[in-house]
């Protein structure tokens, strides 16, 4: 039976392929391929390692702070740096509304159109639209006359015979199960996000000049001064302006992005499952509370669950993660049925794929530019699910809460969340969480600078001739997309060897030297396909490994108490 | 069908006439226009067709996509539904695979010489360009098509214009940025790293509004934005003037806003126009925000200028010769020479003439 492929899978940052074997209605082989190199790894060797988060965040202008976060991350674990408070707490800051924005614009922009028929939109009661969405959310754009106004608006894009970004899509696709009124209200959030992401990002001008690719990132901590007195600092006024953007955030979240989340996910419970993938989750963790280090100080705690087991979490052991590439365009002077630690690891890139043009790839043999990333041997999922089953099984006390609420309005168990719903349900819980942290962090920072506390770098070690000959480390940071490493070497001043283990990589790898698949191959398989030329449950299933959307049926505020149920109409 | 004018069309959708004017206006300035041009501007908008265009991707990081989301005066919603047609953006397009690759080829065969593309990312051209496929082909094939049948291709982002981060030392796929991929082909540049996404807005108006390309330096990018070095424009010039320098990252000088010239600021070789439009709505901008400028305009600025934070050596003005310690290759020389020759550029050509003659 011929493959289907799909290529470019659209609404992803980066290029991907998937190519599956669709039969009985349902995909029974699925291959993931990354079709782009550029070589960043081979690019920095030799380079002066306090460069390399400006060419690391480079790898992604979508999550345009992980990697600068993480390569810095890795030179101050090699060079044995402590960063000072306030480093620590600009750096959570932007790590959060990283976190939000991301994910809130995964939901809209990227996922939001598999699920949500922008078509039938148009044939909405803008009326019975205004009651949906009073009845999930108070809101203020809620009226019967705003609806009406996206509901014309859309007419006349649509009339006017040039569909952008909408053309040839999958409208009418019987797997789109939203009434139009749901659809609309859908569309007029959509837009609204649009205008909300690029408002609530601010905090990343404030506190890290620009966005995308934040700049003023260093080694040893951050370039942005502290000084209450001093109009080129960050001062009272910056204080405020990010107070009043982190209002914005979370509001947008608690009442447009989850009200949408649950009242999407009411009408595709049947989605509970499918994609649920590997079943092995891996978490670095991230936000560090404090200076200390200690993995028991991260506010999203590390640890690894395996084969479902959520009676307990596991402790994350970094000397036991390789990377393979039996299935990928690289070679191992070893051998390539041999796992390479990463400061063992080597990029001796060797494309032996067809030739382009091409229709097919060769899956028996090396079809991808991303190597497997195995932990013990095992593949793992990385993300916003992995965080929040590690965090709930640890104990987190507000990812419970809600989590367990989430659980019991949907009627399901823990089982559900290993699923395409359970992923996106498990990434609106985590917006929330995050986006309440926001405010905290900000006075957390206030009251830091209130204590005369202006130090935002520490600069013992910033000359290379404060470092020892040679020197080794690595850095871990949670990414929105999950679980990212970079692993550097340096000798006599110079990145000797560097390594980076992408959320992507761990989630997209193609098969071991086992023939395990990755996360996503192995999510793909028994996922329904309706019709083999219009792919969309396909593309539902891969964007949910992207920051994504969840589906909570409930919202739950800190009291416990409910405070919306969906009606369904 | 029925095509309405853009005017039309923005009208329908709600955008008062208010509203445009604020747009043209705000695009006038970011051109370096005077307020003379606004109407004309407007005659353009209103009366021209949404032109189409598609955005490729190819080795990219999405910065510059990214870029275009945080757009504002229009912003990316008016930008995407609005004023443009644009039927292919691999990022935000609904259809996926074959139904995609058909939204691009329906463009390339109905719209043949009347599109515009927006190119993003370097093109690899080792090994017959196997570093990067899509759908199949490689980025050098679908460029030539593409890029060869539209009416003018517009590279944005430091990758797309001169190869930027792939192209860095010791290039592992032989990167390079469009016009080095395509020579003879018509292109702007518009690099950055990402490009200050007012600078893509302002050219896509400049074009509708002149039906022509604007006046590039010898480097392929707009006078309007690239004309003039950060160094010029910067709001901490006084303190370099003054020999006022951080010396310390988070000492009192870099509290006060002092020039950052010798934490690595390569703001003296490096043209863009940062300073007067900043980021995010006018937030902040790097030097703003108490780092250097990394010089991502430029080419071969991952290689040309040294670690971030090495000193440029021989910055006229520095009120004390700077011994380059540990400093890479300069580009001091061919920088004075290029200011010469952007006087002569803007001297030389058609609306930036007028400008100077109203002045």
């Amino acid at each position: 039976m011929a493959k289907i492929v799909i290529d470019p899978i659209s609404r992803i940052e980066g290029h991907l392929r998937i190519e599956a074997k669709v039969e009985g209605g349902k995909v029974v082989d699925a291959w993931s391929s990354s079709t782009m190199f550029r070589g960043i790894e081979v690019i920095l060797k030799g380079r002066d390692p306090r460069d390399a988060w400006a060419f690391t965040q480079r790898a992604c202008g979508v999550c345009t702070t992980v990697h600068a976060i993480t390569s810095i991350r890795s030179v101050e674990d090699a060079l044995k740096i402590t960063i000072p408070e306030n480093a620590r707490i600009i750096r959570n800051i932007i790590m959060a509304i990283q976190y939000v924005q991301d994910h809130v614009i995964h939901f809209y922009h990227l996922h939001a159109l598999d699920w949500v028929d922008i078509v039938s939109a148009l044939k909405a009661d803008h009326a019975k639209t205004a009651s949906l969405a009073q009845s999930i959310s108070d809101w203020h754009n809620s009226s019967p006359a705003y609806f009406k106004g996206v509901q014309d608006k859309l007419k006349a894009f649509v009339a006017g015979g040039q569909l952008g970004p909408f053309s040839n899509a999958y409208w009418g696709h019987s797997a789109y199960k939203l009434p139009p009124e749901a659809n609309l209200m859908a569309v007029a959030h959509y837009l609204e996000a649009l205008d909300w992401q690029k408002d609530v990002i601010k905090i990343h001008g404030i506190l890290g000049a620009k966005n995308p690719h934040l700049q003023t990132f260093l080694v040893g901590g951050m370039a942005v001064p502290v000084d209450q007195d001093s109009q080129n600092a960050l001062n009272a006024g910056s204080i405020a302006m990010m107070k009043e953007l982190a209002t914005k955030a979370k509001q947008f979240v608690e009442k447009v992005y989850i009200p949408d989340l649950l009242a999407v996910a009411s009408f595709y419970k049947d989605w509970a499952q499918y994609g649920g993938g590997v079943g092995n989750y891996l978490v670095y963790g991230d936000f560090p509370l404090d200076g200390s280090g200690k993995a028991e100080k991260l506010w999203l705690p590390r640890g690894i669950i395996l084969n479902k087991d959520l009676s307990k979490a596991l402790p994350v052991d970094q000397t036991k993660i390789a990377e393979y590439v039996t299935h990928s365009w690289y070679e191992y002077p070893e051998g390539n049925d041999k796992g390479k630690h990463p400061w063992d690891g080597q990029t001796n890139y060797k494309y032996s794929g067809p030739k382009p043009p091409y229709d097919f790839l060769n899956t028996d043999a090396k079809y991808s530019w991303l190597k497997s990333p195995r932990y013990e041997g095992k593949s793992m999922e990385v993300g916003p699910l992995s965080r929040m089953l590690v965090a709930y099984v640890s104990g987190h006390k507000r990812i419970k809460e809600v989590t367990d609420s989430v659980l019991k309005t949907l009627g399901v168990g823990p089982a559900a969340l290993f699923s395409t719903l359970g992923r996106t349900a498990a990434r609106g819980i985590e917006t929330l969480v995050t986006a309440e942290m926001l405010p905290v962090w900000i006075d957390e920072l206030a009251a830091n600078m209130k204590k005369g506390d202006k130090k935002i770098h520490a600069g013992e070690k910033w000359e290379p001739s404060t470092w020892p000959k040679e020197a080794q480390g690595y850095g871990w940071h949670e990414a929105p997309r999950g679980a990212l490493g970079h692993w550097i070497k340096i000798k006599d001043g110079k990145i000797d060897n560097y390594q980076m283990i992408v959320p992507s990589t761990w989630n997209g790898s193609p098969m071991d030297d086992k023939g395990q698949k990755g996360p996503w191959e192995t999510a793909l398989i028994g996922t329904p396909v309706a019709n083999p030329e219009q792919p969309l449950e396909i593309l539902r299933t891969i964007h949910s490994f992207d920051p994504c959307m969840a589906c909570a049926v409930h919202l739950v505020d800190a009291e416990g108490k409910e405070l919306f149920k969906v009606k369904v109409i | 069908m029925q095509q309405d004018s853009l005017l039309d069309g923005l009208i329908q959708r709600g955008i008062s006439r208010r509203d445009f004017m604020k747009f043209c206006t705000a695009t006038a300035a970011t051109l370096g226009l005077q307020s003379t041009f606004v109407p004309r501007i407007a005659e353009a908008l209103e009366t021209k067709q949404k032109p189409y265009v598609v955005w490729l991707e190819f080795q990219d990081c999405a910065g510059n996509t990214e870029a275009l989301l945080r757009a504002n005066s229009p912003t990316v919603k008016e930008i995407v539904l609005d004023i443009l047609a644009v039927e292919y953006h691999e990022t935000i397009m609904a259809a996926a695979g074959h139904q995609a690759e058909k939204s691009l080829a329906d463009v390339v065969k109905n719209q043949k010489g009347k599109y515009i593309a927006i190119v993003e990312g370097a093109i690899p051209m080792n090994e017959g360009g196997v570093y990067c496929c899509i759908g199949g082909k490689s980025a050098l094939d679908i460029a030539k098509e593409v890029c060869g049948n539209a009416l003018a291709t517009i590279a944005v982002g430091t990758c797309a214009t001169y190869g930027g981060l792939p192209a860095a030392k010791p290039n592992p796929t032989g990167a390079v940025g469009v016009s080095a991929a395509l020579p003879g082909l018509k292109v702007v540049n518009l690099p950055g790293c990402p490009v200050n996404v007012e600078n893509i807005t302002a050219t896509v108006v400049y074009f509708l509004t002149f039906g022509a390309l604007p006046a590039l330096d010898d480097k392929g990018r707009p006078l309007f934005a690239y004309g003039k070095r950060i160094h010029d424009n910067c709001e901490r010039r006084a303190h370099f003037d003054a020999g006022q320098f951080v010396r310390q990252w988070g000492d009192s000088g870099h509290r006060l806003g002092w020039c950052l010239y010798e934490m690595g600021c390569k703001g003296p070789q490096t043209y863009k126009n940062c300073p007067r439009i900043k980021y995010n709505e006018g937030t902040n901008w790097p030097v703003g925000a108490g780092h250097g400028c990394i010089g991502c305009a430029e080419p071969a600025f991952w290689d040309s200028m040294g670690s971030l934070y090495s000193r440029l050596p021989n910055v006229p003005g520095a009120g004390y010769q700077a011994t380059a310690d540990k400093v890479g290759t300069t580009l001091v020389a061919a920088a004075a020479a290029g200011a010469a020759v952007h006087a002569a550029i803007r001297l030389g050509k058609g609306a930036s003439k007028k400008d100077e003659k109203s002045e």
